[in-house]
C-alpha cells in the first residue's frame, strides 16, 4: 500500500500513476460541487463560471458564515454521498477535463469505463469526518451561483487534505466493485446457512 | 412564589430544542464513542483501520474546536413523551420545537437542508411544511416532558428499505432482507453505523419502529428475548459481509443491530431497515412542570 501526495489542478499523467487502494494527501485548489450545481450545468445547460480543466471536485455543501458580499468563512465542511451524482462523471471528464471526483461511499460501476477512457480517478474520503476536513481547508477563495446556497460552486484552497483513497483508478480498477463482489459471495454463504 | 405560565414553559421547550439540536451535532454520545474505539481495535484491514482512526480523530477535533462532527445538519427529528399533566399543550410544544430549530439554524449558524420536495427551493431555517418531524407518545399520570433530538443525515436516510415479507417467509425472510439491504448499501450510509430494523405492525409503522431502533443507545437489547436473540444474530452476520468501514472492505461493517417490533396482522410480515451512520447523533432533555430543563436524560 503506497502513500502519495498530489497538487491540484493535476495533469493526466499524474492521475494515471495512481492505483486503486493508494492512500493520497492533496494540496492546492479543489472545487466544491453538488446535486443542484451539476443539474444546472448538464440538465439546464448553464456553463460553469470557472475553468474545471485538471480539477479536483469535492461532493459537498458546506456550513459557512457570510462575512462580506461574495465572501464566506468556513464553519464546517464535509463530504456527501457520491453515488447520487454518478451520471455526471462522463461529461465532467469529456466536456470539462475534470481529473478527480472526491466523495464518500463510492461511485457505481458505470463510472469505471469513463474514468479509464478519460484519465480520471475517484477519491474516497471518510464521510462524516467534517470537523477534521474543515481544518484542512485553508480558505474559501471563491463562490459562484450563491442563489443555490448551500449547493453553490465553491473554490477551496487546501493543505494535507485527506486521508483519501483511490477508490476507482484510471486503469479499470474499483475498490467498490471488488468489495461488492466479495460481499455478494459471502452473502450467498450466509444465506445458505440460515 | 412566582407563577409559572404556559408562555414560560413554551420558552423553556424552545430553548431546549435549540440547545439539543446543536449539542447533538457537536457531541456524540459516550456509548457511540466507546463502540467506535472498540471497532478500531477489532478491525484488521488497512484502509478500515485508517478510516476508524480518522473517525476517532475527527470526534476529538470536533470536541477541541467545538465544531460539528459532520457537516450534514440533517433533518431535525424529535421524539416527545408528554405527560398527561404537563402544563403545555402539544400544539404549543410543536411550535416551540419548530422555533427552537429555526433559532439554532440562524444563531449558530447551521446549514439549512430543508427544501420544497417538488421545487427543491431551500426553505431557509431547517424547518418547513411538516418539518421538523415530531413523534409523540403520551404518558398517563405524569406531569413531565421528555424530548429527544435525532438530527438525521441524508446519506444514511437514503439507505432505508421496506419489504412486505409474507408469513411463509418467516424470520428467515427478515434476516435475508436485512442482510441484502446492508450489502446493497455498501459504503453509502457511512458505515460502521447502527442498523435499525422495524418488524411487524404495518408498512408505515415498521419504518417508524426502525427509526426508533436507531436512536437506542448501543449496549441496549430489546426486552423481548426472541427479538434480542435476532438482534445478536444479525449483528454477527452483518459483520461477516466484509463491507467494512466506509465500504472499503474490512471486519467492522456495523456497530450494532437494533430491532423494534409490534404485533401484526396474521397475513403480514413487514420488515423495515433504517440506517444510522457512524455519527449517530442524539441528545435528550427532560422538562418538568415548572419549566426546569435537565439534559442528557436517555429515554
Amino acid at each position: 500500500m503506497s502513500s502519495k501526495r498530489l497538487t491540484f489542478p493535476a495533469s493526466e499523467d499524474a492521475i494515471r500513476e495512481l492505483r486503486a487502494g493508494d492512500e493520497v494527501l492533496v494540496d492546492g485548489h479543489i472545487i466544491g460541487i453538488r446535486d443542484r450545481t451539476q443539474i444546472r450545468i448538464f440538465d439546464q445547460g448553464v456553463e460553469p463560471p470557472l475553468d474545471l480543466n485538471g480539477a479536483f471536485l469535492l461532493h459537498t455543501a458546506p456550513n459557512v458564515r457570510k462575512v462580506a458580499e461574495g465572501k464566506y468563512e468556513k464553519m464546517c465542511i464535509g463530504t456527501t454521498t457520491s453515488a447520487r451524482m454518478v451520471r455526471f462523471t462522463e461529461p465532467l471528464g469529456r466536456e470539462y477535463g475534470v481529473r478527480a471526483i472526491c466523495g464518500k461511499g463510492g461511485l457505481p460501476d458505470e463510472a469505471i469505463e469513463p474514468m479509464q477512457r478519460l484519465g480520471m480517478v475517484y477519491f474516497a474520503i471518510v464521510g462524516g469526518a467534517a470537523a477534521l476536513e474543515t481544518t484542512q481547508i485553508e480558505e474559501i477563495e471563491e463562490v459562484y451561483w450563491e442563489e443555490l446556497m448551500p449547493e453553490c460552486l465553491w473554490k477551496f484552497r487546501v493543505k494535507d487534505f485527506g486521508p483519501l483513497w483511490v477508490g476507482i483508478d484510471s486503469h479499470g480498477n474499483s475498490m467498490y466493485r471488488d468489495v461488492q463482489t466479495e460481499a455478494t459471495k459471502r452473502l450467498e454463504g450466509i444465506l445458505a446457512g440460515l | 412564589m412566582s407563577t409559572i405560565t404556559a408562555t414560560d414553559i413554551e420558552a423553556a421547550v424552545e430553548d431546549a430544542a435549540a440547545h439539543l439540536y446543536v449539542w447533538a451535532l457537536k457531541d456524540i454520545p459516550q456509548d457511540l464513542r466507546d463502540a467506535l474505539a472498540d471497532a478500531a481495535t477489532r478491525e484488521t484491514s488497512v484502509p478500515g483501520q485508517r478510516v476508524l482512526q480518522t473517525i476517532l480523530k475527527n470526534v476529538q477535533v470536533a470536541d477541541n474546536e467545538k465544531n460539528l462532527v459532520c457537516q450534514d445538519t440533517g433533518i431535525a427529528v424529535y421524539t416527545c413523551r408528554v405527560g398527561e399533566h404537563f402544563p403545555l399543550h402539544p400544539a404549543r410544544i410543536y411550535a416551540a420545537l419548530k422555533t427552537g430549530t429555526e433559532r439554532a439554524t440562524v444563531e449558530h449558524p447551521l446549514r439549512s437542508n430543508a427544501v420544497h420536495t417538488i421545487t427543491r427551493e431551500n426553505t431557509g431555517p431547517n424547518t418547513g411544511y411538516r418539518l421538523p418531524i415530531v413523534h409523540w407518545e403520551f404518558i398517563p399520570d405524569w406531569d413531565g416532558l421528555d424530548v429527544k433530538c435525532v438530527p438525521k443525515g441524508s446519506g444514511s436516510e437514503n439507505m432505508s428499505f421496506l419489504k412486505m415479507c409474507v408469513p411463509a417467509d418467516g424470520v428467515k425472510g427478515i434476516k435475508q432482507f436485512v442482510l441484502e439491504s446492508i450489502v446493497g448499501a455498501g459504503g453509502k450510509p457511512c458505515p460502521p453505523g447502527i442498523v435499525g430494523v422495524g418488524i411487524g405492525g404495518s408498512a408505515d409503522y415498521a419504518m417508524y419502529l426502525a427509526k426508533e431502533a436507531i436512536a437506542r443507545p448501543i449496549g441496549t437489547r430489546n426486552a423481548d428475548p426472541h427479538v434480542a436473540a435476532l438482534e445478536e444474530e444479525l449483528f454477527g452476520l452483518l459483520n461477516e459481509t466484509g463491507i467494512g468501514p466506509m465500504g472499503l472492505g474490512g471486519d467492522v461493517t456495523v456497530l450494532q443491530c437494533h430491532i423494534e417490533h409490534a404485533d401484526t396482522h396474521m397475513t403480514l410480515n413487514p420488515v423495515a431497515v433504517n440506517y444510522q451512520c457512524w455519527a449517530a447523533r442524539r441528545a435528550s432533555a427532560h422538562v418538568n412542570a415548572n419549566g426546569d430543563v435537565e439534559y442528557d436524560r436517555e429515554f
